[in-house]
């Protein structure tokens, strides 16, 4: 039959990872290596208080003391963390008092990622925070948040204007000790987002972080926090792209989110780190620990994330349920294509009463990859009447890759009820013929089928947001049927 | 319109279709009917392009007055749509989370671009969806449904009938459209496709039995057997089956020569 599947395969295949450009900027970099003049260096180009170094050093001591965790389900050379510099920052004046004063290369560098600010600012009513090579280059729409108390601002400047807020909530959700990434990002982030939401106040408009890391040979280590205080309201999105080189670089970031009562927080996520070539060369290591806790009475906290980059992927958002009647939900879609390695899912807590979690994960594994979904759903002793449902589906698009689920149940409360539902399918050539006969052709197909299997979580998403993670997902999976 | 010959074709190597011919006129109703296992429903495949069969001889040619005939076994089963192929099928698939609208929305655009012209506005769009929605008494029942999902198998025929509204092919195939339909939802069904006739657009039905061809008069009746046309005739051929069984026509078609 005429028909050839083999060239579109080639064709598509053969298509560039789209985000894969470097900016040629100056960049302020640290020699590689860390150790504790390192971290003294980071402190210090960034003029910390010495309670901050002091932090940062307990966490290297710490660190140093830990093992990189073997437990996951991936396979990879553990990157040299001495060869690796710990400290990037573009070059430019140290105080911008606008947009307008920001190097030019990195306003090009904006625009190519589609986030003009100013496009941003009249079309969207987004505010952005722009985070390139750990260090915070351009926040907007301040003053406006400003009016309504609401802080957001890159973690460098939250530290000298708000060091109380920070000092009070920073390793709260995240202690130093949690694990080995995230020991060694609280001793080496060196920058991050920074949101506190005053009592009372739903914000207005979406809030938004946008990370890329440009230089080569360096890694990733952003802090994220969120504070929602008593009955306020946030909705926090965050994207993430990465050039194409043959090197692995790492991602190491930490958010923490806090919840007061009847506080909601929804975290959103579009993660298009460069996944490496298809032979599995390069790509960004991604080990990410983020928690929210829903510390307030009523309090909600909503992880939605859409993961269709990286070479390996290790990444649990997570909520403490601790108040009573406090809700966490968790909705993830994870592609995986040619050689990528995902394992991700979520932690459920429930330590207050009447606590309700909702788990709905959609895992979609093509070319050779592996996904898998690793979630704990912990009910403890005096989380009376809690409840929890959990939905984790894999779809295969190709005989050779592989989906896995591991689900760890424990519940020390008999008057809980926790659900679990899993399925496994494969997508369907006869969804794929019957889509061909109506006249639409193979891309359009597995576009629209894999699109309607994450429906459920891409629903989710911020309007703006869903449409692109939709043309994300269409792209990660080009001519990937077989 | 469309022209069968010599065609050959099997699956995993077994040939199902042995020597297949057929000319169909514009405008024409041609029914295909057979015992289990003559080829019908892999006829319906191989003209939609179904990639599991290889056709090992023979041509489909596909024609219309004024253009250029189109060598169908060249196209890709989403170029043969677009040239005008529809096929219902005999077990409509289910798309979760796939809206029916929009599935439909994004094949009519792919169909008009391919002839020249701009998709429909959202206002034309659903006007069209009220207009032909009602020639099978689905209207007001799609507009929050995935793709087949949860339908009915009656719903399903019924939503295949009304694709073909919307597409508008000139070349329709109808797969045992009957098959699993109650009475009421086969006079619904094909009084749906009895609309849907007019000069320049031809029809392909596939059934087992005659009961389907009561409702859709057919212009040919023809017998395929052991992948062969065997016997061709008008609407009587179809009583005289319904009466006789297929028995006397495998008696007819001893194997002198198979």
């Amino acid at each position: 039959m005429a028909f050839d599947k083999n060239n579109i395969l080639e064709e598509v295949t053969g298509k560039e990872y789209a985000f894969g450009f470097t900016t040629p900027i100056d960049t302020d970099k640290a020699p590689p290596g860390l150790n504790e003049d390192i971290i003294r260096l980071i402190s210090a180009k960034k003029e910390e208080p010495a309670w901050l170094l002091e932090w940062r050093l307990e966490a290297l001591r710490i660190w140093q003391n830990m093992q990189a965790p073997a437990w996951a389900h991936l396979q990879y050379r553990e990157p040299d963390f001495q060869a690796i510099s710990y400290y990037a920052a573009p070059k430019q004046k140290p105080a911008l008092n606008s947009l307008d004063e920001l190097d030019p290369e990195l306003r090009r560098t904006m625009d190519k990622l589609g986030i003009s600010l100013d496009e941003q600012k009249r079309l969207h009513g987004r505010a952005v925070d722009f985070v390139m090579d750990s260090v915070s280059v351009a926040t907007s729409f301040k003053a406006k948040l400003a009016e309504l108390g609401i802080i957001f601002c890159s973690m460098s400047e939250a530290i000298r204007e708000h060091p109380a807020l920070v000092r009070k909530y920073l390793g709260t959700v995240v202690p130093r000790t949690d694990n080995f990434y995230a020991a060694l990002n609280s001793a080496v982030f060196t920058d991050g987002s920074f949101c506190y939401i005053p009592k009372g106040v739903k914000c207005p408009m979406e809030l938004s972080t946008y990370f890329r890391i440009n230089a080569g040979g360096t890694g990733q280590f952003e802090r994220t926090l969120v504070v929602a205080d008593e009955g306020s309201y946030v909705s926090y999105l965050e994207g993430c792209t990465a050039p194409q080189r043959d090197e692995n670089q790492l991602h190491a970031a930490v958010v923490e989110l806090v919840a007061l009562d009847e506080a909601e927080i929804k975290y959103s996520t579009v993660q298009n780190w460069y996944p490496g070539d298809k032979d599995g060369k390069g790509g960004v290591f991604n080990f990410v620990t983020k928690r929210g806790l829903c510390a307030g009475y009523k309090s909600k906290i909503s992880w939605t994330q859409v993961e269709t980059g990286s070479a390996i992927t290790w990444k649990y958002p997570s909520c403490i349920l601790k108040g009573d009647y406090s809700t966490g939900e968790f909705y993830s879609v994870a592609v995986t294509n040619h050689m990528q390695q995902a394992d991700t899912g979520t932690k459920m807590i429930h330590l207050g009463k009447h606590t309700t979690s909702t788990i709905i994960s959609k895992g979609i594994s093509s070319g050779r990859s592996q996904n898998s979904y690793r979630g704990l759903v912990q009910i403890n002793r005096n989380a009376a009447h809690a409840r929890n449902f959990s939905q984790c589906d894999s779809l295969l698009m190709t005989d050779r890759c592989g989906a896995h689920t591991f689900p760890y149940i424990e519940v020390k409360n008999t008057t809980s009820k926790v659900e679990h539902e899993a399925t496994t399918s494969k997508i369907g050539e006869d969804q794929i013929f019957y889509c061909l006969q109506r006249g639409l052709d193979e891309e359009q197909a597995i576009s629209l089928i894999v699109n309607g299997y994450a429906k459920e979580v891409l629903n989710k998403l911020p309007m703006e947001f869903a449409v692109e993670a939709q043309k994300l997902l269409a792209i990660s999976l080009e001519g990937s049927v077989g | 319109m469309l022209s069968i010959k010599n065609l050959h074709a099997s699956i995993e190597g077994k040939e199902i279709l042995r020597g297949l011919s057929l000319e169909i006129g514009p405008g024409e109703v041609h029914a295909i009917m057979g015992p289990n296992g003559s080829g019908k429903s892999t006829l319906a495949s191989v003209l939609a392009g179904r990639e599991d069969y290889e056709v090992t001889d023979g041509t489909i040619t596909l024609s219309k007055e004024g253009e250029a005939p189109i060598d169908l076994l060249s196209l890709a089963p989403e170029e043969r749509s677009r040239e005008g192929l529809f096929l219902a099928f005999q077990y409509p698939v289910e798309i979760p989370g796939v809206s029916n609208l929009n599935f439909l929305k994004a094949a009519l655009a792919e169909q008009r671009k391919h002839r020249g012209l701009d998709p429909l506005t959202a206002r034309e769009f659903l006007n069209l969806v009220n207009e032909k929605s009602r020639l099978v008494e689905l209207d007001g029942q799609l507009a929050n449904r995935a793709v087949n999902e949860g339908f009915s198998g009656g719903e399903k025929k019924r939503n295949e009938i009304f694709q073909m509204a919307m597409l508008e092919p000139r070349l329709a195939i109808l797969d045992e459209t009957d098959s699993g339909l109650d009475i009421d939802a086969l006079r619904i069904v094909a009084s749906g496709v009895n609309a849907l006739r007019s000069k320049d657009r031809s029809f392909v039905v596939i059934t087992h039995y005659q009961r389907l061809l009561e409702y859709i008069v057919p212009d040919f009746v023809h017998v395929l057997y052991k992948g062969r046309i065997v016997k061709s005739g008008g609407r009587e051929l179809a009583l005289e089956l319904e009466a006789k069984g297929y028995d006397w026509i495998r008696e007819e078609n001893q194997p002198a020569s198979v």
